[in-house]
């Protein structure tokens, strides 16, 4: 159990590939950090270089009180759940999990205690004698779970170790690899794309692109409160609707005169959009229905307003009956708005 | 899975087209064997005017002959040298070139020239740098105060065959042994470096064990190559000599057929040979592709 501390590390891959700029996290004792991020901006880079799997190019990462820049991946003391598990395939399961405690001279007493220990836990003592191959991805997932808390290490790395279940299993996985976690008090990164598993594990959710951090906090502040367009449109599913100030202004929509000068785009969350006119101070936009798109408990509204280019998506509860073509009032409450700067794209206070 | 099945309207057909394929295989491979295996029981007069049929002489006489017994001596001798060197240098070379990420493809293609090289090419190749009074090789083992001269000495000739044959059949273990390195996945020896595996270890535990069908075909091939494709190689280095100590099996056929013109007993001991390989080719089928998976 320790601290991970990545300070000004960055990444370059041979052919001048810069896939980590810069970057600084502090990750505490205990907790559980999840790196969410577009396809290619560099998370899986960045937990590889923490696992000592890639080189680090600038900066420094230590866990604990340890710089490990120039350690093998064996001597930082972490243990790594692949996407792909990476079970060995020519070992039984309990080969797979005593592998690692025989490599470091453990007792003979020790590793069948561990071992059984880690198979009650993760309901996996029936096929301790049997070959990965003779596993479903589920109980595969478990096993590679397995192979990482025997060890007990100062960390556990996880790179999208849900992706390859089927959705039903992904939500059970998740929940128990929120309990072990907490039952473990282990420090873990946890890399994925889903939103739902970011914004469910994380206790410190971490937003990228690009190789750099955008923003950095707990799940539901960075969902309530983005720093940045990026994020803004990034997280949640849909992510915020962006529109245009200007064009929010030549429509005369009745903004509210607090917003900052800077401003150069105002967002709104699906969910803050309502269609009865609340009662506090609020904006209305006229709109046609373009699209309605029923998920089941809820209903996501595609709806195109005169003068701003994108659709206006809006989220409502339970089943929307409407038509393509029916004219919409869609009312957004003034505090409900986020603005962000015309140029950096960044939040702007309300002034 | 499916089948790709084709009807023929016309029964004859399907004969036809195979009627090439079908004359080669005969008049190549089935006629000679059972030529061979026919002449393995007769006895010819030595003008070659008259044959009898001696039932299994030919073969017994070989088991008491020493000088055939010598030859299977050698020939294992041959082959499980050849087969060892080439195997575990190929595995060294392949381990090293795998490691490599920027100028590997340029290793594999040099590495894989010596197999485009001809038997005999090879042989006559080694025989100069070997050649006890204009070779290099003498003359640089001659500097430590070795002598060299596989003309005279059994053993010499020996070690000269076993790196002639070895050097040419590398290249094909080294591809096989790449292959199947590159087919095992990143995050296996990574998951065993976190592990706290180190690169030796890695390589026994894991990269090993997963090449074990690589392995053991290479295995049957290569003892298959040592066995019956080196002809070329002895001839071309010390034509089975000094005094019968590189005479292995498939050179003595020759030896005995064609230049000691005794065609019963080199037909004999041809047809042993193809008896090994078929019981070679039956433990490939029969053990390996089924036994060896992890
Ligand atoms: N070995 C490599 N050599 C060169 N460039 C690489 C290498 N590995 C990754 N990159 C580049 O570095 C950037 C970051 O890659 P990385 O794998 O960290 O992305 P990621 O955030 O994990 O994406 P994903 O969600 O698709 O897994 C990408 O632009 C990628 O092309
Ligand atoms: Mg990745």
């Amino acid at each position: 159990m320790a601290r991970i501390e990545i300070s000004g590390v960055s990444k370059v891959y041979p052919g001048n590939v810069e896939a980590i700029k810069d970057l600084s996290l502090s990750i505490n004792d205990g907790e559980l950090v999840v790196l969410v991020g577009p396809s290619g901006c560099g998370k899986s880079t960045l937990l590889r270089m923490i696992a000592g799997l890639e080189t680090i190019t600038g900066g420094t990462i230590s866990i604990g009180e340890t710089v490990v820049n120039k350690l093998e991946p064996a001597e930082r003391d972490i243990a790594m759940v692949f996407q792909n598990y990476a079970l060995y395939p020519h070992m039984s399961v309990r080969g797979n999990l005593e592998y690692g405690l025989k490599n470091r001279g453990t007792q003979r007493a020790e590793i069948d205690k561990r071992v059984a220990d880690a198979a009650r836990i993760l309901e996996i003592e029936a096929f301790l004698d049997r070959k990965p191959r003779q596993l479903s991805g589920g109980q595969r997932q478990r096993v590679a779970m397995g192979r990482a808390i025997v060890r007990q290490p100062k960390a556990f790395l996880f790179d999208e170790p849900l992706s390859n279940l089927d959705a039903k299993l992904r939500a059970h996985m998740r929940v128990e690899i929120r309990r072990l976690q907490r039952a473990l008090g282990t420090t873990s990164v946890y890399v994925t794309h889903d939103q739902l598993e970011a914004m469910t594990l994380a206790d410190k959710l971490v937003v990228m692109n690009g190789g750099v951090i955008e923003q950095v906090g707990k799940p539901l502040d960075v969902y309530s409160d983005p720093q940045s367009l990026f994020v803004a449109a990034f997280m949640g599913s849909p992510g915020m609707n962006l529109i245009d100030i200007e064009s929010l202004r030549a429509i005369g929509a009745d903004l509210p005169g607090s917003i900052p000068t800077a401003t150069g785009t105002v967002g709104v969350r699906p969910e803050d959009i309502v269609l009865e006119k609340p009662a506090g101070p609020h904006l209305t936009i006229a709109a046609t229905l373009d699209a309605v798109e029923l998920v089941g408990s809820e209903s996501l509204v595609y709806a195109n307003a005169k003068g701003i280019e994108k659709d206006i998506i809006l989220r409502s509860s339970g089943i929307h009956r409407g038509n393509p073509g029916d004219v919409l009032a869609l009312h957004i409450p003034h505090s409900a708005l986020h603005s962000f700067a015309r140029e950096s794209g960044r939040k702007v206070a309300a002034a | 899975m499916q089948t790709k099945r084709t009807i023929f309207s016309n029964k004859g057909l399907p004969y036809l087209l195979l009627a090439p394929q079908l004359a080669i295989t005969i008049v190549f491979f089935i006629w000679p064997a059972a030529q061979a295996v026919k002449s393995s029981f007769e006895r010819e007069d030595p003008f070659g005017l008259r044959t009898s049929f001696v039932w299994f002489q030919n073969y017994t006489r070989l088991f008491t002959d020493p000088n055939y017994l010598n030859s299977f001596g050698r020939t294992l001798i041959f082959a499980v040298s050849v087969t060892f060197l080439a195997m575990a240098i190929a595995l060294l070379l392949a381990a090293a070139v795998n490691r490599l990420i920027r100028s590997s493809n340029v290793y594999t293609t040099l590495l894989v020239w010596p197999y485009a090289v001809a038997p005999v090419v090879a042989g006559i190749l080694w025989w100069f740098m070997f050649n006890p009074s204009i070779g290099i090789l003498p003359y640089a083992l001659g500097q430590f105060g070795i002598t060299w001269n596989h003309r005279t000495s059994g053993t010499d000739a020996m070690i000269l065959v076993i790196i002639a044959a070895t050097w040419k059949q590398i290249s094909y273990n080294f591809l096989f042994f790449l292959a199947g390195m590159q087919s095992i996945p990143n995050s296996l020896t990574e998951a065993a470096a976190i592990d706290g595996a180190g690169p030796f270890k890695r390589f026994w535990t894991i990269v090993f064990p997963l090449l074990s069908p690589t392995t053991f075909f290479l295995m049957i091939i290569n003892i298959n190559y040592a066995m019956f494709d080196t002809f070329g190689i002895i001839d071309g280095t010390t034509s089975g000599g000094p005094n019968q100590a590189t005479n292995i099996l498939v050179y003595k056929v020759y030896d005995d057929g064609f230049l000691g013109l005794n065609i019963g007993s080199s037909a004999a001991q041809s047809v042993i040979l193809m008896l090994i390989v078929i019981a070679l080719v039956f433990v490939q089928f029969r053990f390996i592709e089924r036994r060896v998976q992890y």
